[in-house]
């Protein structure tokens, strides 16, 4: 909206010191305007069409855990960079920047902690770190995850947001597609509930692997989830996708999620299916 | 002899060769005396293909991987297998041509085939969707699956495609969530699983019937992540650079044999599979029954257990100091 950029521009210059940058936000979908704090505050969903904006993993583990029981584990967990991978940039370096950019390791934070005092294992998605995308770091520390939930009985419950498995290390990320199932299988054969929750966007292997095992999958309104992306599709049948399409709603309604809850209602919605899964 | 597809680089030698084909039949049906030059040519064709097939690119054996005369499944499945019987279907929406199924014998063993299925030719090349499965392909295999499950035998599965196909009708019918389910399935399959990837392991459409016991490559045959095409349009933005993207993803049989990720190589002759299919069904073969041989006797929680570990040790990483 061109018209507000200049009204925060002019805003802006005239009291700086008041208005800190970004104070005023608009919805990327309906264009309404937001103050920010109002937004934080409704746990970044707009109020006026419901869009749920992205938030950080450590915003959505809050949004999950009791006040203050998250105790993260393998968070030192780094990219090693196997393939000694290069395009026009090196991969170490690409993964520096979103160190720096995220302040965490790599795509995923995973921990011990309780929802409504019931022990938890949760693993969280991060988007801003790699598009989310799933390399060894990622794979190990779900696996690592789901061992934990085995050992301690817990239930388990990981959300995504990733484009899929990253290229940069190849046949290895392509691989964490098995390897974090094979961890999930034994969670299954031990008997406990695993909980998936997909936000937007979660594409690629990450959807065509644990992202659609969960016993239970919930899905954020309108998260884009697909295995190809939009683009491919796009590109391999010549013509525009219908509106909605590989939206929350589309898959609920085609039987491919149970349910689609407002992350305002989630953490209540969990902890009622986990009551009803476990003793 | 049917006219050969020569790939870009191994044209000197597909010519060479037609050369010589041409002075052999020159030869038996003319009194001129062309044995020398013959003798000549062979030396130099020879020297050719050894040096030219002996020092490929990630991205010349990705050509290899894809040559529009490579075996497919059933054209070493009738190699390699007796009384094969094919079975078709989901149950649930359609047969998808693009992965083929079935019973057959391996010597004397009884073994399930599954595997991708592309086409020759331009018709059937569109009855295949060239080697891209929908989601009830997926769910053929998975039913398949549970047959072997039930009638305790062996999986045989043999890797070919492209990809998933990334269609409307796909997506909307779970492309992810099949693929999930069956890696989901395999994890658990109380059978042995063999897996060899014949020509292109595409993805997570490759995966999707092959977590596996055993993995195997044929030399010439490459499995990736994603497309060195795919992989170049996000990176450099164009899908020319594929043969950049090749090279750093380090897709071939020799490169994923070196990083311990499959269990094995299998000899093609210079030039490739489609220059003897014969020769490289024996192999398999013998590859195969030698890999059931190891597993048959394996008890089945030993044999899901060793499967998982194989994968739970995929992975690099480092840690940073706290
Ligand atoms: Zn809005």
């Amino acid at each position: 909206m061109a018209w507000f950029q200049k009204t925060k521009k002019t805003l802006e210059s005239k009291k700086k010191s008041e208005l800190p940058d970004g104070l005023w936000m608009k919805c990327e979908n309906c264009g309404e305007i937001i103050f920010r704090k109002e937004l934080i505050k409704n746990h970044h969903i707009c109020q006026t069409c419901r869009f749920h904006f992205r938030i950080s993993s450590r915003d959505y583990i809050e949004l999950l855990v009791d006040e203050g029981s998250f105790r993260e584990f393998n968070a030192e967990l780094i990219s090693a960079d196997p393939l000694k991978f290069k395009d026009t940039k090196k991969y170490t370096d690409r993964v520096q920047a979103a160190v720096k950019k995220t302040g965490i390791n790599d795509a995923v934070r995973t921990g011990f902690g309780t929802m409504d005092e019931r022990k938890i294992v949760l693993g969280v998605m991060d988007f801003d770190f790699f598009g989310g995308s799933v390399g060894s770091v990622v794979g190990e520390k779900i696996t690592r995850a789901v061992f934990k939930a085995i050992e301690g009985k817990y239930p388990l419950i990981l959300v995504s947001a990733s484009g899929g498995m990253r290229m940069q290390e190849g046949m290895y990320s392509l691989l964490q597609m098995a390897k974090t199932t094979c961890a999930l299988a034994e969670l299954s054969v031990a008997g406990l509930p695993y909980i998936s929750v997909l936000t937007h966007p979660t594409t690629g292997g990450t959807t065509a692997s644990f992202s659609m095992q969960g016993d239970v999958i919930i899905a954020e309104p309108g998260a884009l989830i697909g295995f190809a992306g939009p683009r491919v599709i796009k590109q391999t049948i010549g013509q525009d996708l219908p509106p909605g399409f590989q939206r929350s709603e589309f898959l609920l309604q085609h039987g491919f999620i149970d349910m689609i809850e407002d992350r305002s209602r989630l953490k209540k919605t969990l902890s009622t299916i986990i009551s009803h899964l476990c003793d | 002899m049917p006219e050969r597809i020569a790939l870009e680089f191994e044209r000197p030698i597909i010519d060479l060769e037609k050369k010589i084909a041409e002075m052999r039949a020159l030869s038996g049906s003319s009194q001129i005396e062309l044995d020398d030059e013959i003798f000549r040519l062979e030396k130099k064709a020879n020297k050719l293909r050894k040096d030219v097939y002996s020092s490929l690119t990630r991205w010349q054996k990705t050509q290899l991987a894809r040559h529009p005369d490579r075996p497919y499944t059933l054209d070493y499945v009738k190699r390699i297998f007796d009384q094969f019987v094919e079975l078709h279907g989901d149950r649930a929406f359609a047969d998808d041509p693009a992965i083929v199924t079935g019973l057959g014998k391996i010597d004397e063993t009884s073994v399930i085939v599954i595997g991708h299925q592309k086409g020759r030719g331009t018709k059937d090349n569109l009855y295949r969707n060239f080697g891209m499965p929908n989601p009830e392909g997926y769910r053929k295999a998975k039913r398949i699956m549970a047959l072997a499950e039930k009638f305790n035998r062996p999986i045989i599965a043999f890797i070919d495609t492209p990809g998933a196909y990334p269609g409307l009708g796909a997506e909307e019918r779970g492309q992810a969530e099949a693929i999930a389910t069956n890696l989901m399935v395999m994890a658990k399959l109380p059978v042995p699983y063999i897996a060899v990837v014949i020509g292109e392991g595409g993805s997570g459409g490759a995966l999707a019937i092959s977590v596996a016991d055993r993995i195997y490559m044929l030399e010439n045959s490459i499995y990736s992540v994603i497309t060195p095409e795919g992989c170049a349009s996000i990176l450099y933005r164009d899908a020319s650079h594929a043969p950049k993207a090749a090279e750093a993803m380090k897709i071939t049989a020799k490169d994923l044999a070196g990083l311990k990720l499959i269990d094995g190589l299998i000899d093609e002759p210079l030039g490739g599979a489609h220059r003897d299919p014969d020769f490289v069904a024996g192999k398999i073969k013998e590859m195969l029954l030698s890999a059931l041989d190891e597993l048959k006797s394996v008890p089945v929680d030993e044999l899901i257990a060793k499967r998982h570990q194989r994968y739970f040790d995929v992975g690099v990483w480092s840690e940073v100091k706290k």
